[in-house]
């Protein structure tokens, strides 16, 4: 029954040299599951999230993830971001947990918003808070980094929440060499960012490197899209206004960032491997947000929404 | 640009670059007009590490304004009321890479009554850049910054003197400036501290990234190329190895039914498998067996590094507990002398009682006392008034209510530092450099 450990595991006589960034992301994991009674991971499906998996099992090995994986479904996900959370969260063993927008907007908490920019995505924030408050969980681990978007680059990585969770930008604790302080108050939680300090080419060339497998819809596919404010959107009528004019068209196109369908535009791109992504990012003139479509909305767009306890 | 940048990449290997890319972080600190934000523009925009939509937001910002240049604080200076304000209040992270380095800039606001930030910038910081404009020379801005770098012993400083470009390029002004700066540095007790000096405009871009045709007089390097060159021995704190353990993993499973292994970062020296540790507080000693990182096993793991180590014997070891070498011990002690940086709204007193947060420890403890406050310009110390105020830094004594394992900051970067958590509010109050 018993397995001997040593013949196991494969022996390197190497010397060991890890990235500082991955030896930062398992260090913080590690003071989550030490200082914190209920973690869970929020997993969304995109290559962030799934970076924050591989370094959560490389935190506990030989134990299985300590902590559920939780998924704030907005119903407006792609098809192939749920296939492949399933898929993984099967070969893991971990639990999942789903909580979905369309039971916050039936049960009246949330109104869905109407008009040819109608999106789900802050929407979320109700059907979040509301399953922190379920399952009583005080540290969220989450995959936001600091050079996705100017809000986002002064959030600590241990992020106190109050009672609302909300964020109070301007009062934060002062974060100081790796120490890391969890204490907080019954009722509050922490949101936690193990991978604040990656680059979106750190995240790629880690994914290319370990061979983690992403969604499809990151790799050149062949879509019907239409162009509208010159982004390329998604043609899902069910989910997605579009108007007559709007002309269809089939184009080559990968998807960045992987959000809600009604809220992520395509990029056009023949990069259909690993290292054709990584190398088109290291050449890419456009940042990553530039094509979510909700930071369009005003230049402060994603400060108010982390205020109200967006993630 | 993007050929430019396809240029600077084009002999790496698509592969493996992310386990090779080091990792090097930069505190800056200094106000919106000594031309900072543009000295970090201008290194972005020069690395081509700004994305067109980006640069085009910065052009649109700056037109808006009525600038007839490209106003690169507005790439910076994140939050809604600074932007407002045009200034800093916080500490910014801003990202940048080349073929060889990933960078890392923690840029903080210069002004006293930011110190707190100051001092949380260099604290996870390994470089520093301090800025000083020519047309000033030195100021007490730049005896503050050098204060803060040499208290957290930053062990590489950059001097860029800026914006020479309004004083003609002028040879003497830099060679006035830097000699200045050296009757400061030549009080410095911290002697392995390696300053360099560079005139730059980074408005025009001289010495940034490109090298200067203005100042054929200068012979040195630029700041990226300084910031290239740099290896890990120019930037690494050097000390005794500390392991300080975050968690012990038990995994119960059939597979791995037996396995106990401590989980944490290793700090200071190297660890081999083999080598004898003593377990503090217990003081008992054994052996290392295996080194893990994931599912593989080594024979030596570096600083730094996040790793599961194992030991021959079977021995109670939890959280809090310390691995050291068996004739590396640190101070086991219960009395703490510290100089302490104040970062809470409510003063620290005599009496007090707060959290000492030390490594993965947290012991509760009481302030014996506040003694004097040193001024941050290098003027000497103030007499003691028992308190110590927001962004002041004083000595300050303190009883635990158990003890912990430390060494000196001087000694050891990393088991020589804690926090002070405030009992009621929970915030992270103030940080020690323990004596």
């Amino acid at each position: 029954m018993l397995k001997d450990i040593e013949a196991a595991t494969p022996k390197s006589m190497n010397k060991l040299h890890v990235n500082a960034l991955e030896n930062e992301a398992i260090y913080i994991f590690r003071e989550v599951t030490a200082q914190f009674d209920r973690p869970v991971l929020l997993f969304s499906g995109g290559k962030d999230s799934i970076t924050l998996v591989r370094l959560a099992q490389k935190a506990f090995w030989p134990a299985k993830i300590p902590f559920p994986l939780m998924h704030i479904d907005t119903g407006h996900n792609f098809p192939e971001t749920i296939e492949f959370r399933d898929r993984l969260v099967a070969e893991l063993g971990v639990e999942l947990i789903v909580r979905k927008v369309q039971d916050s907007i039936d049960q009246g908490k949330v109104i869905e918003e109407s008009g040819k920019y109608a999106s789900r995505n802050s929407l979320q924030t109700t059907t979040l808070l509301d399953a922190i408050e379920e399952f009583k969980f005080d540290a969220c681990i989450g995959g936001a980094r600091r050079d996705e978007e100017k809000a986002r680059a002064k959030e600590r990585i241990f992020s106190v929440r109050d009672d609302f969770g909300q964020w109070d930008e301007k009062n934060q604790r002062p974060e100081l060499f790796d120490m890391l302080n969890g204490n907080i108050e019954h009722g509050q939680n922490v949101r936690v960012f193990p991978i604040s300090n990656w680059t979106e080419l750190d995240v790629w060339s880690y994914i290319q490197e370990e061979q983690i497998g992403v969604p499809s819809i990151y790799f050149a596919h062949q879509r019907n899209t239409f162009i509208r404010d010159g982004l390329i959107w998604s043609v899902q009528d069910d989910v997605v206004f579009r108007a007559e004019d709007e002309e269809v068209q089939e184009r080559t196109v990968r998807f960045r960032t992987v959000g809600d369908m009604s809220c992520t535009a395509a990029v056009e791109s023949g990069a259909d491997t690993i290292d054709k992504v990584v190398a088109e990012i290291r050449d890419s003139k456009i940042s990553e947000r530039g094509a979510r479509i909700d930071d369009k909305r005003s230049e402060a767009a994603m400060e108010k929404r982390k205020q109200q306890g967006y993630f | 640009m993007t050929n430019a940048r396809r240029q600077l990449w084009k002999n790496v290997n698509n592969k493996d670059i992310f386990r090779k890319m080091d990792v090097l972080k930069i505190a800056t600190a200094g106000s919106v007009d000594d031309g900072k934000s543009t000295l970090i523009g201008r290194l972005l925009y020069d690395t081509h590490s700004l994305t067109d939509d980006r640069i085009e937001a910065i052009r649109s910002s700056s037109e808006k304004k009525g600038y007839d240049y490209l106003d690169f604080s507005l790439a910076t200076d994140g939050l809604v009321a600074e932007r407002e304000q045009g200034i800093t209040i916080d500490v910014a992270h801003i990202y940048f890479s080349t073929a060889n380095k990933s960078y890392i800039i923690a840029d903080t606001p210069g002004h006293v009554e930011y110190t707190r930030n100051m001092v949380t910038g260099a604290s996870t910081s390994q470089v520093a850049i301090i800025l000083i404009d020519a047309r000033k020379g030195v100021i007490e801005q730049t005896y503050r910054h050098f204060f803060i770098n040499n208290l957290l012993r930053i062990k590489d400083v950059i001097v860029a003197v800026n914006k020479m470009d309004l004083v003609g390029y002028d040879q003497s002004v830099f060679e006035d400036i830097k000699r200045n700066f050296e009757k400061l540095n030549a009080n410095s007790t911290y002697i392995e501290q390696n300053v360099t000096y560079i005139p730059v405009s980074a408005l025009k871009g001289d010495n940034v990234v490109e090298k200067s045709t203005e100042m054929s007089w200068y012979g040195g390097e630029t700041i990226l190329e300084h910031l290239e060159g740099l290896q890990g021995k120019d930037v690494q704190e050097e000390g005794n190895f500390r392991f300080a353990v975050q968690t012990v993993i038990r995994p119960k499973t059939d597979e791995f039914h037996d396995f106990r292994g401590f989980s944490g970062k290793i700090k200071g020296g190297d660890l081999k498998v083999g080598e004898e540790v003593t377990i503090l507080p217990s003081m008992i000693t054994s052996k290392v067996k295996s080194i893990y990182f994931y599912d593989k096993s080594y024979e030596t793991a570096t600083a730094g590094s996040s790793v599961t180590v194992t030991l021959e014997d079977e021995i109670n070891v939890a959280r809090g507990d310390m691995l050291v070498k068996i004739n590396e011990l640190p101070k086991v002690e219960k009395d703490l002398t510290a100089m302490v940086c104040w970062m809470d709204n409510k003063q620290l007193t005599a009496g007090s009682r707060y959290i000492v947060q030390h490594n993965t420890n947290q012991v509760l403890s009481r302030i014996s006392e506040v003694g004097n406050v040193v001024a941050t310009d290098f003027s000497g110390e103030t007499e003691s008034k028992g308190t110590l105020g927001l962004n002041e830094i004083g000595k300050v004594k303190i009883r635990l209510s158990k003890p912990v394992f430390v060494d000196s900051y001087v000694e050891n970067k990393s088991n020589g530092a804690f926090i002070l958590i405030d009992e009621q509010t929970n915030t992270t109050a103030g940080v020690g450099f323990i004596k």
